[in-house]
């Protein structure tokens, strides 16, 4: 069982600028995130894209944001649970909370901090018949363990980075790979796509493009798929494996049957106080919350958590008396024994 | 008076006739999320970018759109019901050239 004092779900900007407000109190955070990396969407979707509005700060890319939050934190350091998805959670007699994850993985705490986002991101699924029914038989949206294609007949569909980078990595695994996309163009990293090409013209990737994936053949486990060409006839293309890579899509999930007040695809919180949800203890700070005139921006984000955080330090103590400090007068002391302080004056006298 | 005409056909087939506006510098999705017409977190995903696909709409009248840039191509090329009318609502701005436009949102996927 993980222990902490805020749990927090989500590692995205508003989760990771909560370890170091809290941090600042000497509340010690764990974050769970469904990605297998911190920085929620702005990691996952838009590293590269320039962010403007975040103060001080007149341009600054989405991923460097996470790299200077990371930087931010370490001094308190944040444990982390990635790659898992929060499931349940579980109220006990003494107010403190257990969150279990799809894998197992327990974690206790008596402030739990909901930075969920839009949701936890989930594998789009192509709309083909019966895809369901493949799902764990043959047809994976994500590629966790490349040995299970080893000397297999593996088709992968999808234009992207993850498509063309595993496809390239399969050609030494399976025993034939055919890479599927409705276009002849990629939009992966060149030299991506520049590697799929050499590996189609010595033959280890067959390619058909423009085409689609229009239907999944098997009993019990995947033998082949139907491949639909303009102007061409469907027709079938045996295989062991389907792996359809199309990006991921975040979803609310689990949380949504927490018991917490939903509106709108989002938790409802007191805005008005702390950012608290219809249970005590539990949070919800950045874009998963709603209130009136909520806007879904990181600023916003950074100033709720920071507002949270008060709050539950007040949960977590409530006999102690606190006085927020600044940063400039109390520095920044980490957990890991590290101490950032405003050079003293020096003093010098004239003669 | 700078406001057109418009009409959106939701994803459970209800056409609604709105008004929007076109000197505030509004996009497709952003006329559809703020008249409410697809839940929200459903559709302008990613926030307009083209990087997400959420706000895909189908052109069904025959008014000249501005021509797609290689975002939204692209992502158009990796979503799903993706139909030759096909349109990321993100990528079309509101201008009065617009009037009387169609359009009919793509299944949520």
């Amino acid at each position: 069982m993980i222990k902490t004092d805020i749990l927090i779900i989500g590692a995205g900007p508003t989760g990771l600028f909560t370890v170091f407000e809290a941090g600042l109190l000497k509340l010690k955070c764990h974050l769970i995130d469904a990605l297998p990396q911190a920085g929620g969407q702005c990691s996952e979707i838009y590293p590269k894209k320039p962010i403007y509005d975040i103060p001080a700060f007149p341009e600054v890319l989405a991923g460097d944001l996470v790299d200077n939050l990371m930087e931010q934190i370490k001094p308190f350091e944040p444990g982390f649970t990635l790659g898992e998805r929060a499931e349940t959670i579980e109220k006990l007699e003494d107010e403190t909370f257990v969150v279990t994850t799809n894998k197992g993985t327990k974690h206790h705490a008596p402030i739990v901090a909901i930075a969920g986002g839009l949701g936890s991101f989930e594998p789009r699924k192509p709309p083909i018949p019966t895809i369901t029914d493949f799902e764990d038989k043959g047809v994976e949206y994500m590629i966790r363990e490349p040995e299970v294609y080893r000397d297999k007949k593996v088709v992968i569909a999808g234009g992207g980075d993850s498509a063309l980078d595993w496809a390239i990595f399969l050609t030494d695994v399976a025993s034939s790979v055919t890479l599927i996309h409705r276009r002849n163009e990629f939009r992966g990293a060149l030299d991506s796509v520049e590697k799929v090409q050499d590996l189609k013209n010595n033959g280890k990737i067959t390619l058909i493009t423009p085409a689609e994936v229009t239907a999944i053949i098997g009993d019990g486990h995947v033998s082949g798929v139907t491949i639909s060409e303009k102007d061409k006839e469907p027709y079938i293309v045996e295989t062991d494996h389907f792996i359809p890579l199309f990006g991921l899509s975040p979803k609310l999930g689990p949380i949504a049957d927490w018991g917490l007040e939903i509106e709108k695809n989002a938790i409802k919180v007191n805005n008005a106080l702390d950012y608290q949800t219809n249970i005590p203890g539990i949070y919800a700070i950045g874009d998963v919350n709603t209130y009136p005139g909520k806007l879904k921006l990181i600023l916003c984000g950074f100033h709720e958590a920071t507002l949270m955080c008060q709050s539950a330090y007040k949960r977590i103590f409530p006999d102690k008396k606190y006085v927020m400090k600044y940063t400039t007068v109390g520095g920044v002391e980490g957990f890991d024994g590290s101490k950032k302080e405003a050079p003293k004056a020096v003093v010098k006298a004239i003669n | 008076m700078s406001d057109i005409n418009i009409k959106i056909t939701d994803r459970e087939g209800v056409t609604h006739e709105i008004v929007a506006p076109t000197d505030m510098a509004m996009n497709m999705m952003e006329i559809v999320r703020s008249y409410e017409l697809a839940p929200e977190g459903t559709i302008g995903v990613c926030g307009g970018m083209a990087m997400c696909a959420s706000c895909q709409c189908y052109v069904l009248s025959d008014h000249e759109l501005p021509e797609m840039g290689v975002d939204e191509d692209m992502m158009l090329a990796e979503a799903f019901y993706v139909e030759d009318n096909s349109r990321l609502g993100c990528q079309i701005p509101i201008t009065p050239e617009l009037e009387g436009l169609e359009i009919k949102l793509a299944p949520e996927s």
